[in-house]
């Protein structure tokens, strides 16, 4: 198995040497997967599985297409069609591909019969959805009795809002996200997009994981019914306790922090140009202060405690926008980092793709697809030493992979194949 | 149930700034969730965490700190002078299956040597090796290093950050996922290895359509307030926070059939409260599609919205948005989350005892076969196990070596 493929030498940011080939059998090499779901909550689970060596089945409908097929740009040369969908062949990148129609007795046996073969199921459908195609948790199980099985949907599969539609971009809202991003006084902004999702997506791998981990030592199966909403809680826990405990509303400010100050954005040089730091002691803000040239204000001695420097942040923020402003974002950073001080510049998203420290771990893979031509992928955030991940396939075009799922792993015959493509049970 | 993790033994070696500290400390914490033995290894002057405010009740103290609460429950904790202790170290490890640090403090050849069985994550702002392996950063710089930054915050203001650092909690949950991946290897060749787990590199998995948007189109996302983007063939942007009678709601003008029922039901909705809303209510919705709207034609339809919307309290439109089963949320608050009835049905709180207090935690980040996951015990004192855990690990090494 090698990680790469032909496509190292299409990428110029690849390492020249390369990820290392795995010098065992990866993590989930002899674990299948069966995937229901769409957009991005359910199907990026299935591709950490992927990356790790599971064989990921994922099935979706040709007629009502997942919306990262039909809907989210961008497309390719901005024509839409499923095949041209970038959204897809990242989100299910490494997995092969399958069109059932499950409205049909004939697809759901055919999901069932697939099902027998699998050790995981991912659904992510509204609750109840499969349920109401005949594929509920106890057809499920029934077909497989140690399956472990996760439920990935936007509130959980029991209680009043159980039944309740909802996108990432709101739900990331309800947790709370929204309230602590902005400015004090000013219209919340947004994370970008459904920020919550991605939260729940790593919650849900490691549901998994653990889940076949105890199967390995107990033979038993589980059935994981995760809430993105209660995953997306567990990275605001301390805000939430500290409203439990004292009662008070924690809300947006800014860049603030609660321990370093000064701790801010400063514009840099240039166009749009902006740099982080922070000082995390009094003896960090001594050696700012001579990395920015020891002018006459930062020797003022009220700003050598942390209390000193909180009670003047406005204009002691005002003071460094002075000084950064003169400079590139570049001088900036590396000034403070040779004082063994913490900056880094607002990289933009095409500057990550030249960052020569994503460069130096291979965090960019790219993949050759028919629809789209070449497409960039993500390798995972976590190196394994001995087992690394791959990450050198494309999502499966539409279909893609019906005759060798279903003649090559369930062995319909051609007959049999063509009589049930005749009717529509592959749509 | 038998936990899922059960019998697992994880050392966790606090970090040596809030950052480390906080990510190993979610890393360990996700593991302890899950049923298995962590025991924190701190330094006689404490996690770095525990100096963190707020504090419980306004009132500081080592075991007080809400973020230090909040990462350090389900664990026990000892203290180490290390390197001086190094062998109590080397002791405890021989019977652990992972390894939680935040440098090399036991790099892997000197862990493949005492345990040639153990996982060792290490969770670092960049990374090991290349060439800011040894740059230190906080939550302000791996975020801004990874993208996620320039994508919040007004197009003519600074970015911003969450105001509750989010890296340390991403970076843990990757390290958490790197360690059981590798256990499942280690199922197979009984063999432990290094999982190394890179703040940045976790901050830019959390927005991939920038990523293929510049992929695919070269076209680069950047902040745009409180409006989305990347939703339009044709460029337009959607807003998705909006002002409310009591604060503000999270909505889009969106297509797809759960966008252009959310549309059908807000133009009812906005009918039955007399708002006239001559664009909203020509709209065919089960034609609509926002993907080839114009920005004037965006800007219009959402002049109408942000009318009524202006009206609605948070909690009548979350009661709105339930009822119709339309897409939408208020932007929501600790008090609003405590006050959600969804989570109470689910018995999502846990009521955990915290030096003499009882505080309502978030519990259990999903239900396995119905039960979730329980907190078993707040947060250790520093050296609260000192005495039970060095004693069983001293008799587990008479028995190794005898």
């Amino acid at each position: 198995m090698t990680t790469t493929g032909s496509s190292q030498g299409e990428n110029p940011l690849q390492p020249p040497w390369g990820p290392r080939p795995p010098r065992a059998p990866q993590a989930l090499a002899s674990v299948r997967v069966v995937e229901f779901g769409w957009a991005a909550a359910g199907p990026l689970v299935g591709t950490h599985l992927a990356q790790h060596g599971a064989d990921v089945i994922h099935v979706e409908s040709s007629t009502a297409l997942d919306p990262f097929r039909s809907t989210y740009p961008p497309f390719k040369d901005n024509v839409v069609g499923p095949d041209r969908a970038g959204m897809f062949a990242f989100y299910n990148a490494g997995k092969r591909g399958v069109t059932l129609d499950l409205k049909q007795p004939r697809g759901v046996d055919l999901a069932l019969r697939l099902v027998r073969t699998a050790d995981v199921v991912i659904e992510s459908f509204p609750a109840g959805t499969l349920a109401r195609r005949g594929l509920g948790h106890d057809a499920l199980r029934r077909a497989r009795p140690d399956l472990v099985l996760l439920s990935s949907c936007n509130q959980g599969q029991t209680g009043p809002h159980a039944q309740h539609p909802g996108y990432g971009s709101q739900l990331t809202a309800l947790a709370g996200f929204n309230e602590l991003l902005g400015e004090p006084g000013r219209t919340p902004v947004i994370l970008y997009g459904p920020y919550i999702d991605y939260v729940a997506v790593g919650y849900g791998v490691i549901a998994v994981l653990a889940a076949l981990e105890r199967r390995r030592r107990t033979g038993e199966g589980c059935a994981i019914d995760l809430s993105q909403y209660e995953a997306g809680l567990q990275f605001l826990s301390p805000a939430l306790l500290e409203h439990a405990a004292n009662g008070t509303v924690p809300t947006r400010d800014a860049n603030h922090d609660r321990v370093a100050v000064p701790h801010g954005v400063y514009p840099a040089d240039g166009d749009d140009r902006w740099v982080a730091l922070s000082v995390w002691s009094d003896d960090e803000w001594a050696r700012f202060g001579e990395a920015i040239g020891d002018p006459p204000w930062a020797d003022d001695a009220e700003l050598a405690s942390a209390e000193g420097r909180r009670a003047r942040e406005t204009e002691l923020d005002a003071r460094i926008a002075e000084w950064t402003r003169t400079q590139s974002r570049e001088e900036i950073v590396a000034a403070l980092r040779r004082s063994g001080l913490r900056a880094a510049p607002v990289e933009s998203i095409g500057e990550l793709f030249n960052d020569p420290q994503l460069a130096h771990r291979g965090v960019w893979r790219r993949a050759p697809h028919p629809g789209l031509g070449d497409v960039g992928l993500m390798a995972p955030p976590y190196e394994l030493s001995e087992t690394p991940a791959r990450a050198d396939r494309a999502g499966p075009t539409l279909g893609e992979h019906n005759e060798a799922v279903f003649k090559g792993l369930l062995g319909l015959g051609a007959d049999e194949y063509a009589a049930l493509a005749a009717d529509g049970v592959f749509a | 149930m038998t936990a899922l993790l059960d019998g697992l033994r994880v050392i966790e070696i606090a970090g040596d700034d809030v950052w480390g500290a906080s990510a190993a400390g979610h890393a360990a914490r996700i593991l302890a969730d899950l049923g298995a033995d962590v025991v924190k290894v701190e330094p006689s002057s404490g996690d770095p965490v525990r100096a963190v405010p707020p504090f419980l009740q306004g009132i500081a103290g080592a075991d007080r700190g809400l973020l230090w609460i909040a990462l350090n429950a389900n664990k026990r904790g000892i203290r180490l002078d290390l390197p001086r202790e190094r062998e109590r170290l080397r002791g405890l490890l021989s019977s652990a299956d992972v390894l939680v640090q935040t440098r090399d403090v036991v790099d892997a050849a000197t862990a493949a040597s005492w345990s040639p069985s153990l996982v060792v994550v290490t969770v670092t702002p960049y990374g090991l090796g290349g060439p800011l392996t040894e740059v230190p950063a906080s939550d302000l710089e791996v975020t801004a290093s990874s993208g996620a930054l320039s994508l919040a915050g007004e197009p003519d203001r600074a970015p911003v950050r969450t105001t509750l650092a989010q890296s340390p909690f991403w970076s843990g949950m990757y390290a958490a996922m790197g360690a059981l991946f590798a256990l499942s290897a280690r199922a197979a060749t009984r063999r432990g290895q290094q999982v190394d787990v890179s703040g940045q590199a976790s901050m830019v998995t959390v927005h991939p359509p920038a990523c293929v948007h510049w992929d695919v189109a070269k076209e680069e996302h950047t902040r745009l307030g409180p409006f989305l983007i990347g939703r339009s063939t044709v460029g337009a942007r959607f807003r998705n926070i909006w002002e409310c009678a009591d604060g503000h709601a999270s909505f889009a003008i969106q297509g797809g059939p759960i966008g252009r029922h959310t549309g059908r039901m807000l133009a009812s909705w906005m009918a039955e409260r007399g708002f006239v809303a001559p664009l909203l209510s020509a709209i065919d919705w089960d034609k609509f599609d926002n993907r080839t709207l114009t920005q004037e034609q965006v800007d219009a339809l959402e002049a109408e919205v942000a009318a009524f919307l202006r009206t609605v309290t948070k909690r009548e439109f979350f009661a709105g948005v339930i009822e119709r089963n339309m897409l939408g949320y208020p932007v929501a608050d600790a008090s609003d989350v405590y006050a959600d009835e969804q989570l109470r049905a689910r018995e999502f709180w846990q009521d955990t005892r915290v030096d003499g207090t009882t505080l309502p935690f978030p519990g259990g980040f999903a239900l396995f076969d119905g039960e979730r996951p329980r907190i078993r015990r707040g947060p250790p004192r520093l050296g609260e196990h000192d005495g039970e855990v060095l004693q069983s690990a001293a008799r587990l090494e008479r028995v190794r070596t005898a």
